[in-house]
């Protein structure tokens, strides 16, 4: 394995930006090369929080990113699409049908369980369930 | 996908689900086609859960389409090339 794609959603939660620098960072260090697809808030975010690139240095607009996929002009060996709604399982999808890539869905936010049962087709789920606090 | 927002286009359903789409699309509509997600339309590639249910009213094409922020909505857009493709399989 050579290559990853991360395909970030909107980045209304905070968590999205935080668990794709992780990730990076944990494939950076078994030499696996990262390129980050999104819109251009949540790569917006994410350069905000890495302004010297030494977790991500690849991004790519995120319909620019489809396209090729789609026309065959780019694969990769894995991919990463952060799922925190229903447009996050439609792309989801979307990748398993364009792309040959190893698939995982990040399941996130309030419905993460509710989301990760809606995935009906192979792939790899890492669902991440919110934490409450119970007041007293 | 750009391109979509600066056509002229009616918008069926908004805020809404891939499948809710589907299901308004296969109630609604007598002339109905299926396709993958990656299809290409109005040089966009459609985003969705498969199959995709694209219908054909007159000249417009009425299909899902999907914004990471919005959800997905369903659009009707004027597409006699469009229709044409569908309809040639």
């Amino acid at each position: 394995m050579s290559n990853a794609l991360f395909l970030l959603g909107c980045p209304e939660s905070p968590v999205q930006t935080a668990i794709a620098l992780y990730l990076a960072n944990g494939l950076k260090r078994e030499s696996i090369d990262v390129t980050v697809a999104g819109t251009r808030s949540a790569i917006a975010l994410l350069k905000v929080s890495d302004p010297e690139g030494n977790y991500v240095s690849k991004t790519v607009d995120l319909d620019s990113c489809i396209e090729d996929l789609a026309e065959k002009k780019v694969d990769f060996d894995l991919c990463f699409v952060f799922v925190r709604n229903d447009a996050g399982i439609s792309y989801l999808s979307t990748l398993n049908s364009i792309s040959d890539a190893k698939l995982f869905a990040i399941v996130f936010g309030s419905d993460a369980d509710a989301l990760a049962s809606m995935i009906d087709f192979e792939c790899e789920k890492i669902v991440l369930r919110p934490v409450t606090t119970r007041f007293h | 996908m750009g391109c979509i927002e600066q056509m002229k286009y009616e918008v069926i359903l908004k805020n809404t689900s891939f499948k809710e789409c589907r299901e308004y699309v296969d109630t609604n509509f007598k002339e109905v086609y299926q396709v993958k997600p990656g299809y290409k339309m109005f040089d966009v590639y459609l985003i969705g859960v498969p199959p995709i249910s694209i219908g054909v009213d007159g000249d417009d094409v009425i299909f899902p389409y999907t914004k990471p922020c919005y959800g997905t909505f369903l659009l009707r857009i004027r597409g006699e090339s469009e229709i044409e493709s569908l309809r040639k399989g």
